[in-house]
Formats: C-alpha cells, structure tokens, sequence
C-alpha cells in the first residue's frame, strides 16, 4: 500500500477513533445525568440506613454509615450481640477478637487477615475514633470466616439471616362476608402497621420474615386482590393491596394476622410522630375461633392498661415501691372483678412490659373494646382522681381515617359520663374523688369511652397503694360505677 | 567521715524535691489559666425594666390539688414577649420560694417564651424544670394550667400553647403530661375552671 494512501486510512480510523470517543463519552455524561436525575426523583425523604441481623441470640439493627460514596457497617457493633467481642487499636492496625477467632485490619487497607489467612475487601477498611468500619460488601468475605455456620446474606435488603431463623408464611383469603385476609407466620411476628386508602401496610423490622415463592400474591377477591413482599433497608415490608378500608388483628399469640374490611372508621395511623402504631405480639386473641364461613368475633367489653411498665417505671412512690407495680396490681384488681359481673377485660401488659402510648392506643382501638381505663397512682395526693380526655389542638378527619390527635372526640361525652358514673360509685364507698380533664396520652388517640384512673392512698401512708384490701376496695367501686352505664357503652359499641 | 553512698542518696532525694516543686509550680499555674479561661455558663437572670404593673398570675397549691388567681406587681417591659417572659418567671420564682406552694426542681428557669405564629405561644423550659418535677397526673397538670393560665390571663389573644424543653419537643413533662401537642387556651382554662374548684 502507498504510503500517502496508508497516511490516509490512519487519518479517518483516527477521526473515527474520535467520533466512537465522543459519543461514548456523551453516553457516558447523559448515562449520569440520568443515574443522578433517578436518585433525585427516586430518593424520597431522607431515611436513616440500616443493617438487620436475625439470629436465634438476638434480633437486632445496625446503623449504616457511608463513606466515600459506599456504605459502611461498624464491625463491632455488628457482632456485640452475637458472641463475646473485643476490639485493640495499635497505630493504623485494628485487632478485633470475636469468640475464639482473631481478626487484622488497617487503615485504609483492603487487605485483612482473619484466622491467619489473607482476604481481600471489596473496599478499604476505616478506622475512626476507635472504630473499625467495613464496606456493607465485604460482609459476605468477613462473616462465614468470623462466625462459621450457615448464614443467609441479603445484600440488597441488608439483611443478615444467622442460622435456620427465616420466618415463612402463608396467605389465604377466606371467602366470608367480608373477605378476609389470613396470614399464618411459622412463629410469633411484632410488626408495625399503617393503613391508607387502598393499601395496609406491614413493616417487618425484627421479625426473620422472608419472602415466599412469589414476591407478588394475588388472591379471588375483589376487596383483597393482592399483597406484595419487599425487601429493602433491614426490613421487610408486607403490603397489602385492599379496595375498601382494611383492618388488621393479631391472634394465635401473634402468629396469625388477620386483615378485615373495615366496619368502623380507622384511625390515622400517619399522626404518630414516631411512625405508625405497631402492635406487639401481646395482643389478645380478637378472634377466636375462624372457620370459614363462619367467622366469630369476640370481643371484650373494657381493656385495661396499666401506665408505665418496663423500661419506664413512672413515678417512684417509695425507695421500694414504683408507680408500675402498683398500677399492674390494681388492674389485675379490675380485670377480675370485672369479670366477676360478667364483664370480659384484659389488660395491654399482664407483665413488665414497655410499651409506647401509641402501641396502647392502637391495641386498644384493635380490640373494639367498649371502654379503655388507663390506670395510674401517685404518692402527691390522696384518694382518687378520674381524668377524661383534654383533647390538643388536630387536624380535620379524613374521610373513614381520624386525626390520631383528636380521635376521642366523639366519645368525649360518654367518657365524662362514664367517669361521673365511678365517681358516684367511689363515694359510695366514702372514697375521695375527684373528676378532671387532663393532657394525659393516649386518652385522646382512643376511639371508644376513656378515662384514667389515678389512685392515691388515703392518708399519708403511702404503703397503702401496695395493700390488696385498699386496692381491691377502690376496684370494687370502680367497677360498680362501670356497670351502671354498661348499656350506654355497649350501645355506643359497633 | 560521711560515707559516700549517704551523700549520694541526699543529693538524689534534694533533686527530687527540687524537681517535685518545679513540677507543682507549673501545675498550680496552669490550673490558675484554665480556671480563668473557661466561661461561666451559669444562666445570668435578665433584669426586667419598665414600670411595676398589676398583673393576675394563677398558682398552683398542692395542698387540695388547687389553682387560685394571685394579684402581684411585677415589673415588665414593654415588648409583648418579653412580658410573657416576665410573667412566667415570676410565677417560677413563687414556686421557687421558700414557702413554696407547688415546689419545682431547683435549678427550673422558663428559658424563654415565642410568640410565633397569630396566637401561638412557645414556652421553652430548661431541662432542670422538666427533669426534677415530680411525677404524677394532677401534679404535673397544675404545672402546665398555672403556666399556660398565667399567659393567658396577662396577654391577650393567646388561642395555642405549645411547650419545648432546651428547645426541643418531650413527649411528656415527668411521665405524665403530655407535651408533644399544641394545646387550645380555651380547653386549658375548661381545666383551670375545674382546678379552682374546691375538691
């Protein structure tokens, strides 16, 4: 080939070269501009990024944390729960030290050493303040070498699942009038629930659930057509496609949830500051028995809670005697002798259980009970006060969904008649009473008759709020003032 | 003749002692600096200016679980939020006092009051206020009616009172109260009715 022709080609391969270049490099522009346009609109609000871990020791969440653009988890706060766990920093080197197996780590570094043998990390280790951060990627490298045994990584849901702990279920709609939705866990689940037009939503954040065969489940109904498995940020989320307003209830210790049409109207569950109300697995059974085709529902008349409990203790009545022991026992008090009259109760805790306002507003409006009493007691002043609801400042309704705020607001009329009934039925006893509103959750966020009980002692020892003969005096009262009005409370019952 | 060992020993100990007071000479003054150095942050009461005014502050009474309306001259400036400071300050001051009829935490300030929206009042408390009340439902309520009563008795077209602690939202005052809502004067004093009630 001549040269000047050969010049030639080099010329237009060049300039084509340049062309590919320049339009791959446009691709490549327009391919991050699109990437960061899809984050933008896809984002959402900003939401804290987390790890679950399911073991049979512990059920538990991490915090994730990014670096350089790639999520990092910390190595220790990982595996504290799990095994006995400890950690050395000497200069730039990180030893870390779980159960019997030792870990090396540098900063910076991808190359880590564990059980005496090298591995390489998808990215480089971070140590900070101590604290020794690997990338979310390398878990599937570091765990099967520091715990050993079977592991399930889901790395796209961050979920880790240690052991044989995943949790399945099944989903069957029952043909009845209403349809409903049964949901059979292999163990007992905990999750928080919210509900809106056409959608009830099941968030799994300590529960092992994991998909079943098909991400998508479609079922022969009209008002329950589908429900949807997603996996995403340490959770799993259960959401349940419905043409008319559903409900949710828990029964068989909470290993079955059952999804009802609506028959009432529902309240917010969007109005909790700290997120929808979720229902612990404490729940009574508000179903008792369900064949299909004959669903029966039973329902107790009063739900009982005992304020405080757990981690929250309430008011320290003496250097022995605290304000959720005593309320735990006068409710115990109340449950029996309401039942005595016929008067089914339960109590929200049976136990020392913490449980947030929410939680017991939501297990009380679950259980369509015809009146919800809040029990509390205090060394400050003697007898008894009866609280009923001073309802804040809420947003308007919606529709079939209550502002969460102001949700009493309907049954404050009946809640004052209710406690006036007690109160009567209190000085029948030469009780001191005394009948107010209070700023008290989660009297307002109750939808049925409400009101608190705040016992005192009579005179100013305080060892009598301990004693069964002045409680069970003060409950005898209480339920008889109950039953006078039972009949305007069943009546206002749905 | 002193034996050398003995000599020597006495020389170490004097050095010793000489360098022990060195070193303690030096920390004296450098503790010195840093005690000098480090702010005050006690809160420093604001002197209220402006004239003595007759004005209504509703107080709390343990005793019979009570709120009754007190008279009182204060003086208060002529800002209508500073005034509100005022107010509330010299109702904390009453039940601060020594014959306290609904005693509060020690250390317990109003930290400053904000009238933010038409009618919405902020009254943000500090944490010893919120932190060492006494627990229960009617103590913790005659709190908040005495404050909020107290406003609206003073300062006109109050509708909405909403309660911080060091700035932030608590779910409740001391395990009862609660104080994550915007509470309606007009309920409040349904409640202040009912408190100055005898029992």
């Amino acid at each position: 080939m001549p040269r000047a022709e050969s010049r030639g080609y080099e010329a237009i391969e060049e300039e084509e070269n340049l062309k590919l270049f320049a339009s791959s490099r446009l691709a490549q522009v327009l391919g991050r501009i699109l990437v960061l346009a899809s984050v933008l609109v896809f984002s959402g609000p900003n939401v804290q990024k987390q790890f679950s871990v399911y073991s049979k020791a512990a059920n538990y969440s991490v915090a994730v944390v990014e670096r350089n653009g790639t999520d990092y988890l910390g190595l220790l706060e990982l595996l504290e729960p799990l095994g006995a766990v400890s950690a050395r920093q000497n200069g730039d080197h990180w030893k870390l030290r779980y159960n019997d197996v030792e870990s090396e780590f540098v900063r910076g570094q991808t190359r880590t050493r564990i059980r005496g043998n090298d591995f390489n990390l998808p990215g480089s280790f971070v140590l900070e303040n101590g604290r020794g951060l690997v990338p979310i990627l390398s878990l599937s490298t570091l765990l099967p070498q520091i715990l050993g045994g079977p592991m399930t990584l889901n790395l796209f849901g961050r979920r880790l699942f240690i052991g044989d702990v995943a949790i399945h279920f099944t989903a069957v709609v029952v043909k009845t009038d209403p349809p409903t939705l049964v949901m059979n866990f292999g163990n007992p689940v905990n999750p928080m629930i919210a509900t809106e037009p056409g959608k009830l939503e099941m968030v799994f954040t300590h529960d092992a659930v994991v998909a079943p065969g098909s991400q998508t489940l479609t079922f022969d109904s009209q008002a329950i057509p589908s429900a949807t498995f997603e996996e995403g940020n340490g959770v799993a989320k259960l959401m349940v496609t419905t043409t008319v307003p559903a409900m949710a209830s828990f029964s068989n210790d909470g290993r079955t949830i059952t999804v009802t049409p609506a028959s009432t109207p529902l309240v917010a569950a969007h109005a909790p500051p700290s997120g929808p109300p979720a229902l612990p697995a404490t729940v009574p059974p508000v179903v008792a028995s369900r064949q299909p085709g004959a669903p029966v529902r039973q329902r107790v008349f009063a739900v009982i809670d005992p304020a405080h409990g757990g981690d929250e203790r309430g008011a320290a009545l003496t250097d022995q005697l605290q304000e959720k022991d005593v309320t735990l026992a006068f409710a115990r008090q109340l449950r029996e002798l309401l039942g005595g009259r016929g008067l089914s109760a339960w109590l929200e805790r049976d136990g020392d259980l913490t449980l947030s306002l929410d939680q017991r507003a939501a297990m009380s409006n679950a259980s369509g009970a015809a009146l919800y009493i809040a029990v509390h007691a205090t060394s400050e002043s003697n007898g008894v006060r009866l609280y009923t609801a001073l309802l804040p400042s809420g947003g308007p309704n919606q529709g079939w969904f209550l502002d969460w705020d102001t949700a009493q607001t309907a049954f404050e009329g009946l809640s004052r008649t209710t406690a006036a009934s007690v109160a009567s039925g209190l000085e029948s006893q030469q009780v001191s009473v005394r009948n107010l509103s209070a700023p008290l959750r989660p009297l307002n966020n109750v939808v049925t008759a409400a009101f608190a009980i705040e016992i005192g002692p009579e005179s100013d020892d305080i060892t009598q709020l301990s004693s069964p003969q002045y409680q069970e005096r003060l409950a005898e009262a209480v339920v008889s003032g109950v039953a006078e009005v039972r009949d305007q409370l069943e009546a206002r019952r749905k | 003749m002193i034996p050398r060992h003995l000599i020597i020993a006495v020389v170490v100990l004097g050095v010793m002692a000489l360098g022990m007071s060195v070193y303690v000479w030096r920390m004296r003054g450098r503790v010195a600096r840093t005690e000098a150095s480090t702010p005050n942050t006690q809160p420093v009461a604001r002197p209220a200016a402006g004239p003595s005014e007759q004005v209504t502050l509703y107080v709390a009474y343990d005793e019979g679980g009570m709120l009754r309306p007190q008279a009182a001259r204060i003086p208060l400036p002529s800002g209508r939020q500073e005034r509100a400071e005022e107010l509330l300050r010299a109702l904390v001051d009453i039940y601060l006092g020594k014959s306290s009829p609904h005693v509060l935490g020690t250390g317990s300030e109003i930290r400053g009051v904000y009238l933010a929206d038409p009618g919405l009042v902020v009254i943000d408390l500090n944490a010893a206020f919120a932190n060492g009340h006494r627990s229960g439902v009617l103590v913790e309520e005659l709190t908040l009616a005495s404050l909020v009563a107290t406003l609206s008795a003073n300062i006109p077209a109050i509708t909405q009172v909403k309660i911080l602690v060091d700035g932030k939202e608590r779910e409740s005052l001391a395990g009862h109260v609660d104080l994550t809502a915007f509470y309606d004067v007009s309920r409040v004093n349904q409640l202040v009715t009912q408190l100055a009630a005898e029992p």
